[in-house]
């Protein structure tokens, strides 16, 4: 039983505000034969140089120390790839710093990141992500993703990170789906959802206009899930820049970009589901006390938790990262979010952990409608849009990249920016890639606030990434 | 000399015997739809990591004894005391306390059921399973957590008992010399090498 001491559930407290000003990206794809690591880093710079109406040169003066996400040294055999990345962008002798926390990786630099700014360290710095994944054939890179489990009691096991979602999929399935096609089904809306804002996306690896009926028949990798349920291998890159407030204003003084007020939390559990003990449900501010008690009544085997249907990880980044913000209820107060959508399961099982949905109802955002940009059912706007992008199933999962993605997409609304970024025509043909003809803005109008959250392992460590327009703090 | 790498410790020290690497030439990678260009080399590795399970070992040594070893936390001090660990956890996550090696093979042979599974058509690169490969995670009476392994025989669902097996001949000395049988299997049904 995991009990906390009131230390332990301490709101973090960041000693001055910290702006994201601006962030870039690369072309994400399977792979990239033509171009090394440091040439996609640096598209991703200049585009958030751009952004700011300043050269790669001009945006650099500013950065204090750097961040570095790259997940895999053995995808890219390369060790200190980060002092690579380093030098070619021209910042040494500036401090700088790897971070790995597998498919957090992203989201964890950015919480790295925004503790420098927050304490004084740097005034302004480089959080930048990448991953290259296509420096061995998919059943290799399996393998080697599978190292992000336990060598020897859980990687031997077949090599496959999806088998360890899928004994997810088939408890949650059996349990809080009750074993319904219905179900079933809901998951697979969120691949054809993913895969179809994807087309809008010209940075987007998978775009596909598919139905339910063709993730159902996709080939079996790990029954219950799919292939068109899984994420994508990709390589790519994403940045962001972080400020104090002075610093944010001098940066987007001659820019459309406003400096939006950023906060990151992370929360950790057990790399191996195996030793997740039961433990009462710590609550987030839109759920009450005791009102899990009869979960098990609804939901017939649904008593242990988190066992392999939640996770703890992202319940605790969004109690820290909800605490931080104000946010009192992420329907309410949050437009738009990016989910770690690694599999479509844990897409359902994080509404629930981050409060979207209580335990046990996660499929209700996806059948209500309110989960997509304009509602299926009502033609109105989504109530809370997720995975504009595409997420990691139709965008990307460069993984030291994709929580920077994540933050990148986010912001983009919150500036009012996503129609230009997204739809720029110049930019679907430098990436050889055909705007689709009947190409939609997937702008959320009026978005103030956002949340992106980042995931690694079977929920081993998870990050809230939530920005603000800092005229619509919630406090 | 081994053509594979074996080792052995002597005087606290590791002693590599046989070949650990073999060289593989790099291969050009070329443009095939650009007059044949050059865009890469393939650097071909194939290495041999010595790896130590340190406080794990009596686990993956008592396999192949048909034992199943687990730990209990008996710190007396501590909030966790008494919390059975499989997997087989060297210390207490609370207190950091070695803990007590125990025996849970009995224990297994008569509660061991099955929480949840999978049933997995593709692997990774290196997989030595035989496809399907059927994950259980199984829960066991009085122990607090819950093991991942797969089922050798027989189909899973919430609920089946089942029973362990652990490969006698020729083990590998990994948590593949562990595996489940539905309750009721025979021992000529048994995948060979395993017995109960």
């Amino acid at each position: 039983m995991i009990r906390f001491s009131k230390q332990q559930l301490k709101i973090p407290q960041l000693q001055r505000p910290v702006y994201l000003v601006t962030a870039g990206q690369s072309k994400f794809d399977r792979a990239i034969v033509d171009r090394r690591t440091e040439e996609l880093c640096i598209d991703a710079f200049t585009m958030a140089a751009s952004l700011l109406n300043l050269s790669p040169a001009e945006l650099k003066r500013y950065i204090h120390s750097c961040y570095y996400g790259h997940f895999a040294d053995h995808f890219g055999d390369q060790l200190l790839g980060e002092a690579v990345i380093h030098d070619r962008l021209g910042l040494d002798p500036l401090g700088n710093v790897g971070i790995k926390t597998g498919g957090a990786t992203g989201g964890s630099a950015l919480w790295e990141g925004l503790k420098a700014v927050a304490s004084g360290y740097s005034d302004c710095v480089l959080v930048m992500g990448w991953e290259r994944m296509d420096e061995v054939p998919t059943d290799e890179g399996n393998f080697l993703i599978s190292c992000a489990a336990d060598k020897d009691w859980e990687s031997p096991l077949g090599h496959i990170y999806t088998g360890y979602y899928a004994v997810m999929a088939q408890r949650y399935w059996q349990i809080f789906g009750k074993s319904e096609d219905s179900f079933r089904r809901t998951l697979a809306e969120i691949a054809v959802k993913h895969h179809r804002y994807a087309r809008f996306n010209p940075f987007a690896q998978a775009p596909m206009d598919i139905t339910v009926d063709d993730v159902l028949n996709s080939p079996v990798v790990a029954y219950p899930l799919r292939a068109l349920d899984c994420c994508l291998m990709s390589v790519g890159a994403a940045c962001a820049v972080l400020c104090d407030e002075n610093t944010a204003d001098a940066l987007t003084a001659g820019s459309p970009n406003k400096p939006l007020r950023m906060w990151v939390a992370a929360g950790s559990h057990t790399l191996r589901p195996a030793d997740r003990l039961d433990m009462k449900i710590p609550l987030l501010p839109n759920e009450e006390e005791g009102q899990y008690d009869d979960l098990a009544e609804r939901f017939p085997g649904g008593d242990r938790y988190p066992g392999f249907t939640g996770f703890l990880a992202a319940r605790m980044a969004a109690y820290y990262g909800y605490g931080m913000s104000g946010i009192t209820d992420p329907s309410e107060d949050l437009d738009v979010v990016e989910l770690h959508d690694a599999f479509t399961i844990s897409d359902v099982q994080t509404y629930e952990d981050i409060g979207i949905r209580p335990y046990g109802y996660g499929r209700d955002y996806v059948e209500s409608g309110d989960c997509y940009h304009t509602n299926p059912y009502t033609n109105e706007p989504g109530k809370l849009p997720s995975n504009l992008s595409g997420g990691l199933i139709g965008c990307m999962h460069a993984v030291g990249a994709t929580g920077i993605m994540q933050t990148f997409e986010i912001a983009t609304h919150i500036w009012n920016r996503w129609e230009e970024l997204h739809g720029d025509q110049a930019l679907w043909h430098r990436f050889d890639r055909q705007k689709p003809a009947d190409w939609t803005s997937l702008q959320v109008t009026g978005a103030r606030r956002g949340l992106a959250i980042s995931h690694a392992g079977v929920g081993s460590h998870v990050t809230a990434t939530i920005l603000m327009d800092p005229d619509h703090l919630i406090r | 000399m081994s053509t594979f790498g074996q080792v052995f410790v002597k005087n606290n020290k590791y002693k590599p015997q046989g070949s650990f690497h073999h060289l593989t030439p790099n291969t050009p990678i070329r443009d095939a739809d650009n007059d044949w260009k050059l865009l890469g080399v393939t650097n071909p590795r194939d290495m041999t990591y010595i790896h130590s399970y340190g406080g794990e070992a009596v686990f993956f040594e008592s396999l192949s004894k048909k034992r199943l070893m687990a730990t209990r936390c008996d710190s007396p001090d501590c909030d966790s005391r008494g919390t059975v660990y499989m997997p087989f956890r060297i210390h207490c996550p609370d207190c950091l306390c070695r803990n007590s090696i125990i025996d849970i093979t009995d224990t297994a042979k008569t509660t061991a059921t099955i929480h949840t599974f999978m049933v997995c058509e593709r692997s990774g690169a290196f997989n030595l399973l035989e496809k399907p490969i059927k994950f259980i995670n199984i829960e066991f009476k009085g122990v607090d957590t819950i093991l991942m392994s797969y089922l050798a025989v027989g189909e899973p669902r919430f609920g089946q008992k089942v029973l362990p097996v652990f490969r006698t001949l020729e083990p590998t000395y990994t948590i593949l010399d562990l595996s489940w049988v539905v309750d009721g299997t025979a021992e000529s049904d048994l995948p060979q090498g395993f017995s109960f």
